[in-house]
């Protein structure tokens, strides 16, 4: 009996010390870990509050079932920006007050420091990442420049990997259709666009390999399996600089969006979590994620010096999506669009692919 | 002669209590003590699985997101029967509800609901909640002027068919269909038909993997039942073994050994069989999730067929041997009918277990490699659950009448798992 008392008021404690933690949710991979290493152990260690992190496939889904379930275990979620969008339109997640932000290191106010569109009501924004292509150098040592050659079989022939979803592949197929970045969602809201964008994939359908995880990408790379690639440019960035494999990323085309943090409605430690957020999107923690991987800092003031990749030789500057030279043909991902027509267009997708 | 009025004496213990009620409440304590032996179980399958089920069918005819936060709208299209015309008090009715959906936050929720059938609808929602209070009179004009969706038919026809949480409309989409401005149904476009193509697909496939699975585990399990124990044991191990090998690493191996670049093709290419272009293509299509999964799925079909051979006995082989058959006669008159029970039931295993399956024909199954399961997974992801539970509903069903239909055939009670 008297073990039996002690046990469960060890259990307790562990529950209580447990419940104490403001729970992360992230994407796991390269992506949960440099966040972990960059917001959340500095965090623990600042504040002294207990932080962990949780990992997800997509963390927008569980949180909406938490939500609905009235039975949330997480604090902040790490999630798309269309995503914080919509579960903020549908009422799951609590909203976000900027003033409750830092102004940036060198002093700029919250308004003025964050990128055009890194705040919304529900969330703030940690990143901008990049849908970019790749190939493998040692395979074209004249490699493709454009999206273009992405579609050109002939001049660079060997199987293409491309993300199985209607995002991202579709304004893709129009750049290299050589439709304007500026015209690609007007281009992509009108039947007959839409039709040019999936007439584009025809011509590569045959050879197109289909990859679904963030990590698939630089493994088909790897393998020799495809000859070049859609990818995140951070899992690229990781597989070239962290492990040295000969890939090169090609920024032609790149559409780029911010990933945001979001607490969910009903959050059990929702005060926590605002701080949480508060210094994980600071400079400070904005440059420490980016010293982990190669994802652009939302922040004018943590974009105003050079950072360092944690190998100690690779200057990050010219590896993130916002940087001068990467933007010169790149498109800002359209949530107001995809909020719109996701349910449509990936219809039309999935049955574009099933057929044969 | 004997007295047939008298009564009939009856059977007494030994305190003198009729023999029929002793044993019956004697029983009674026993069955109720079975009962709470099994109570754990009951409770455990009911939480677990029976209110889940049921909670996804509810789900999949039941979206309150339009009917709860456009109660104006509900009253009014309860009020006034379908007609072509939209007069003014509807349109009043629905700026009503949407300054309170812009005070909820729910203009997103109720957009959400009409978007599943009328595309591109939930941003014309918010956009229309955050103007909603500078609106003037007559409405109707106004709200078209700011989005001439507003005089759309269809999006009428869709916020009718909403104003009422309960709902046919993800079955409807679940059949490739749709409805027209006469709020009857039509054909969804060509290029955007894809269930029924799919569901199909998944049961032409499956049924394909089960011939696969019964053709090589028929030799298996047969070999199995007649060697020594001690042979068997160590051929039945190597069947086990990938049954516990972790699923995705079984997956993820067979990448390897079937992609271009794999083992089976560099064999290939060494031996001269292929020249280094002409490489085949073995995964990431329709073949790669048929190889796959026959190789998953295998262990399901050996097990019972092994458990029904090993108690058939050699000898009524030996007799129809000795009275003449040959051993083709033998094979189908009297060895084949007696594994039948072995066949039906690794059969339907194997059946519903491909019809259901998910991780396999994503990781491997390319583009034509699909199954609908993907598409319930897909919708997961994009939390559009009743329209998940409206395909997974359905799938239950196809698989509940197979099922009946094995009963009528073949009889349930004829099922031999092991």
């Amino acid at each position: 009996m008297k073990k039996l008392l002690v046990l469960s008021t060890a259990l307790t404690t562990i529950a209580f010390a447990a419940q104490a933690d403001v729970t992360v949710m992230s994407w796991g991979g390269a992506y949960g870990a440099a966040q972990t290493e960059a917001h959340v152990k500095p965090f623990t260690a600042k504040t002294g509050i207990a932080a962990t992190m949780t990992d997800s496939d997509n963390p927008a889904t569980p949180i909406k079932a938490m939500v609905e379930a009235g039975n949330v275990t997480v604090d902040v979620a790490s999630v798309e920006y269309a995503d914080a969008i919509r579960l903020c339109d549908e009422g799951v997640l609590e909203p976000i007050d900027p003033a409750s932000l830092p102004a940036g290191a060198d002093g700029t106010p919250v308004a003025d420091d964050f990128l055009p569109g890194a705040l919304t009501d529900c969330g703030v924004s940690t990143d901008i990442w990049a849908t970019v292509f790749a190939y493998d150098t040692t395979k074209f040592p004249e490699g493709p420049k454009t999206a273009a050659d992405f579609f050109d079989l002939t001049k660079f022939p060997g199987k293409r990997g491309l993300h199985k979803g209607a995002k991202a592949v579709l304004e893709f197929a129009l750049m290299a259709d050589g439709v304007a970045p500026a015209d690609v969602y007007a281009t992509l809201g009108t039947p007959e666009g839409v039709d040019k964008a999936f007439a584009k994939l025809d011509t590569i359908k045959k050879d197109v390999v289909w990859w679904e995880a963030g990590a698939q990408p630089p493994q088909l790379l790897a393998d020799g399996e495809v000859a070049m690639t859609s990818a995140y440019n951070g899992r690229i960035f990781n597989a070239a600089i962290g492990e040295s494999k000969p890939f090169q990323i090609v920024w032609d085309a790149q559409i780029f969006e911010n990933e945001m943090y979001v607490i969910p409605k009903g959050a059990p430690h929702k005060d926590e979590a605002l701080q949480f957020i508060a210094y994980a999107t600071s400079t400070e923690g904005m440059q420490a994620q980016a010293t982990q991987i190669s994802y652009g800092p939302a922040r004018h003031s943590a974009n105003a010096t050079p950072i360092m990749y944690k190998d100690g030789k690779t200057l990050m500057g010219p590896n993130v999506p916002t940087a001068p030279e990467n933007m010169k043909n790149a498109l800002p991902s359209s949530f107001e669009f995809w909020v719109d027509h996701d349910a449509e267009l990936n219809d039309r997708f999935n049955a574009w692919l099933a057929a044969n | 002669m004997v007295d047939l009025t008298a009564a009939p004496e009856i059977l007494r213990t030994a305190d003198g209590r009729p023999l029929k009620s002793a044993l019956a409440l004697a029983q009674r304590k026993a069955k109720w003590r079975a009962f709470f032996l099994v109570l754990p179980l009951l409770a455990f399958v009911v939480l677990t699985f029976i209110v889940p089920i049921l909670k996804m069918l509810e789900r999949s005819v039941n979206h309150d997101g339009f009917s709860s936060n456009a109660p104006t709208m509900v009253a009014w299209f309860n009020d006034h029967p379908a007609g072509a015309d939209i007069p003014e008090d509807a349109y009043a009715a629905l700026v009503t509800d949407l300054k309170q959906m812009q005070k909820d936050r729910t203009a997103g929720a109720a957009g959400t609901r009409i978007n599943y059938t009328v595309p591109g609808t939930i941003s014309v929602f918010k956009s229309a909640a955050r103007e909603a209070e500078k609106l003037q009179p007559p409405y109707k004009d106004a709200l078209i002027a700011s989005n001439k969706m507003w005089g759309d038919p269809l999006v009428w026809v869709a916020m009718r068919n909403a104003s009422s949480a309960y709902t046919s409309d993800f079955y409807m989409v679940s059949a490739d269909l749709k409805r027209d401005a006469n709020n009857s149904l039509v054909r969804v476009e060509d290029n955007q038909r894809i269930y029924v193509y799919l569901f199909l697909k998944t049961f032409v496939l499956s049924i394909v993997i089960t011939v696969a699975c019964l053709l090589l585990a028929f030799p298996i399990a047969h070999l199995l039942a007649v060697l020594p124990m001690a042979k068997s044991n160590l051929l039945m191990i190597l069947v086990l073994l990938p049954f516990w090998t972790s699923l995705l690493v079984r997956t993820s191996s067979w990448i390897a050994i079937l992609q271009e670049q794999g083992i089976i093709n560099d064999l290939m290419v060494w031996i001269g069989a292929f020249s280094e272009d002409g490489r085949i293509r073995m995964i990431y299509n329709q073949t790669g999730t048929i190889i796959v999964m026959t190789h998953i799925l295998l262990p399901f079909m050996v097990l019972p067929l092994y458990s029904v051979m090993r108690v058939i006995p050699p000898s009524y082989a030996r007799a129809a041997r000795s009275l003449g058959a040959t051993s083709w006669t033998t094979f189908r008159r009297i060895y084949l009918p007696q594994t039948l029970p072995g066949i039906a039931a690794g059969s339907l295993l194997v059946f519903i277990l491909a019809v259901g399956y998910y991780i396999t024909p994503a990781l491997v199954g390319g583009a034509d490699g699909q199954l609908i399961s993907n598409l319930i997974s897909f919708h997961m992801n994009k939390a559009n659950w009743s329209m998940a539970a409206a395909l997974a509903a359905i799938l239950l069903a196809a698989v509940l009448l197979l099922y009946w239909l094995y009963d009528r055939l073949i009889g349930i009670d004829r099922l031999k798992l092991g």
